[in-house]
């Protein structure tokens, strides 16, 4: 009794082929092979490579589920105040992603998107401290607490070690402890600084800018 | 035409012969293990994924609640009860109610009753496996595929036993009329593979270059919705509606306009979920398009089950079965109407990136899906068990708190999304006020996912009390209400 059901079983696979051409097969040959570019200026390939700490960190950024709440794209100014907001110079272009080797473009904004944080804030206190306790730097913040990504130890016989996190009176430790970062704090911090997606000059960077005028 | 009682097991009616009874039975018993299996492990996965979303939506108002543990980030939870709903409970209940459907609608037992129980067990490791791996911190933190390359396998193979067990069902079956159900059903087994084996592979497996990938994850994602939970639960409902209410369908020709236009349409939706991305127009225009097309088959298969159930309200009154269902084909009709509209750019521009999106979710994959599941459950178990329902009250602490706690759930999170895109897209309004703005909306949003939780313990406990409770045996339907017979829906409980 397969016979009849045969058309309709073509008509399941007909169906089904025809939208995974346009949304599998296209988006993978044109959007799935860019070669970095050379920067006009300082002649350097652009977007550049992640570094080994970096990559680690992206991974870590990955586990933690980061993207759950924060975005990695800027949007043109037409439809969104990403500009405004200071979260890019222009809009990102597929090219700006073809280094991260995994797209974490997110789809919600219960925090602010971080597709240039390295830009916007380049300071290691900061994300050290913003990571250990969001309050501590941006108050009212609903961003969970990494306090399991530092390490509270004993100060040692020579004194405070060197990398020592400088909390606020408020949020300090008992006498006798200190914070410190682990390695995996230091690493998604190297990644979060890392992060200037659309801040490069990519071949698409003019027209970007462009779409990114206000209206 | 079986014209079977509502929520009763297998009773005769007038145009039931004695070997259609005995192949109805025949039929059931060779389900029991199997489809039991799904479905009763599909519960636990619903109450552990509810437990799960409880955590999540506590975290995103009081950020210090079970701060302390790597396993217990928000960021680890909030997939973990994603994929504990959408795999562990949706796909393994849509894979159990698919094939009793199937066999029934085939009228053809199911063959190897054994491996295919013992594919349900596998499948139930692959969740297990892909959970943990995702609270250990292996999560892909791809939307929708955050299970650990080592969770596939189990899935893979476990689906591999279904789909051959439901082409044995066609090609096994009864001659005479191909029944709607058994086109969305078997659809259904054999585009959810094709869109997970592809997602998979170009994502999880060996990713194809980054600025691809979203395109493929939007595909899978609203897909996995579209072209899985979808076609199983508009073939259940397009089978329990007529079969509880005794009349046929409103229109055979709408349902195959219906079908091949969600065929057609629903396969290209998903680059709405990147407007504003960065990736060129036509491939966002293209599932704007399409999600705007959608129109057309929400339409035809609205007209058909809404205009069958005319004359029927009634027994809403009655059958728990058909309030289940009856609720989740009126979301399906809301859910794709706003989608579609939410799909159109000007009104995307203040929706994405906010909660309204979390919001629409939950209508379409709770709503509706969810809720005509949870029908489907109420129909099958009795004739699986040959036992009826412990409890009336139970049902109805099930469907109380969970038909107000998702319509709660949908209308604060709906409105807190607007809030929060509106002043999102007011650049001179400080983040972090938008934050405090949402506070309360996310507050009630646990209150309303608390509801919800309570309903699904007490479908759970039911459940439970039902497989060890044998003395319901024979026993009337168990119905909201008795009903009288002079209500004019003899037919009903004949």
């Amino acid at each position: 009794m397969i016979d009849r059901f045969r058309y309709i079983f073509i008509g399941f696979m007909v169906t089904f082929l025809w939208a995974w051409c346009g949304l599998v097969l296209l988006p993978v040959w044109g959007l799935g092979n860019f070669q970095q570019a050379s920067d006009p200026d300082t002649g350097e390939l652009v977007p550049p490579e992640l570094t080994a700490l970096e990559q680690r960190g992206r991974d870590l950024y990955v586990s933690y589920g980061c993207m759950y709440c924060h975005s990695q794209q800027v949007h043109p100014a037409r439809a969104r105040t990403d500009i405004e907001r200071g979260w890019g110079s222009r809009r990102t272009v597929a090219r700006d992603y073809m280094n991260q080797g995994i797209a974490q473009l997110g789809t919600m904004r219960t925090g602010p998107d971080l597709a240039n944080i390295g830009v916007r804030n380049p300071s290691d206190t900061w994300h050290l401290l913003h990571l250990y306790n969001p309050q501590i730097t941006s108050e009212g913040s609903t961003m969970p607490p990494f306090r399991f990504l530092f390490e509270k130890r004993p100060v040692g016989g020579e004194g405070p070690s060197p990398d020592v996190l400088n909390l606020p009176e408020e949020y300090a430790v008992e006498e006798g402890y200190e914070v410190v970062p682990s390695d995996d704090a230091l690493a998604i911090v190297a990644y979060l600084k890392s992060l200037k997606l659309s801040s490069y000059e990519v071949p698409e960077a003019e027209a970007a800018r462009i779409d990114s005028k206000m209206p | 035409m079986t014209n079977a009682p509502s929520d009763s097991a297998s009773r005769p009616t007038k145009s039931d012969t004695e070997e259609s009874l005995r192949r109805r039975l025949e039929i059931d018993r060779a389900a029991r293990w199997p489809v039991g299996i799904f479905i009763g492990s599909s519960l636990v996965w619903l109450v552990l994924g509810s437990l799960i979303a409880i955590a999540a939506s506590i975290k995103l108002h009081d950020p210090e609640f079970l701060a302390d543990h790597p396993w217990l980030t928000f960021g680890r939870v909030r997939p973990a009860h994603l994929n504990a709903v959408a795999y562990g409970w949706l796909s393994t209940c849509g894979i159990g109610i698919g094939l009793w459907i199937l066999s029934r609608l085939c009228r053809v037992p199911i063959e190897d009753h054994r491996s295919l129980a013992l594919a349900a067990v596998l499948w139930n490791m692959g969740n297990a496996v892909g959970i943990w791996g995702i609270l250990r911190g292996d999560s892909t933190a791809i939307e929708w595929l955050e299970y650990p390359v080592y969770a596939a396998p189990f899935l893979l193979v476990s689906f591999a036993f279904v789909l051959f067990t439901a082409i044995n069902l066609i090609r096994k079956r009864a001659p005479g009329h191909i029944y709607i159900s058994q086109w969305y059903i078997m659809a259904a087994f054999f585009w959810f593979p094709a869109l997970y084996f592809t997602a998979h592979g170009l994502l999880v497996l060996a990713p194809v270059q980054a600025p691809a990938q979203p395109p493929i994850n939007w595909w899978y994602a609203h897909n996995a919705l579209g072209l899985w939970f979808t076609p199983i639960g508009l073939g259940a409902a397009y089978y329990l509606i007529p079969k509880i209410i005794g009349k046929p369908i409103h229109s055979y020709y709408l349902s195959i306009i219906g079908f091949w236009t969600l065929a057609f349409f629903y396969a290209w939706n998903g680059m709405h979920h990147l407007i504003g991305g960065p990736y060129p127009a036509w491939l966002i225009t293209a599932s704007v398009v399409a999600s705007v097309m959608m129109f057309i088959p929400v339409i035809t298969v609205a007209i058909n089950h809404h205009f069958t159930m005319v004359g029927h309200f009634r027994d809403l009154l009655y059958s728990p079965t058909l309030r289940f269902v009856v609720f989740g084909a009126m979301a399906y009709t809301v859910v794709s109407l706003q989608g579609s509209l939410t799909a159109i750019r000007e009104i995307n521009h203040v929706t994405h990136f906010t909660h309204y999106t979390v919001a629409h979710a939950h209508l379409g994959a709770y709503a509706f899906a969810s809720m005509v599941f949870f029908g489907a459950i109420y129909y099958i178990m009795p004739r699986l068990l040959e036992r009826e329902w412990p409890s009336r009250w139970l049902i109805r602490l099930h469907f109380w708190p969970s038909a107000i706690g998702i319509a709660l759930y949908f209308v604060v999170l709906s409105w807190g999304g607007i809030l929060q895109g509106l002043e999102l897209n007011r650049g001179t309004t400080p983040f972090l006020d938008i934050v405090a703005r949402t506070i309360p909306y996310l507050e009630w949003r646990s209150v309303a996912g608390t509801l919800m939780t309570i309903g699904h313990l007490a479908l759970l406990a039911s459940f439970i009390w039902m497989l060890v409770d044998r003395r319901q045996s024979g026993a009337q339907p168990t119905l909201f209400a008795e009903r009288k017979p002079s209500t004019g829906a003899a037919s009903v409980s004949s």
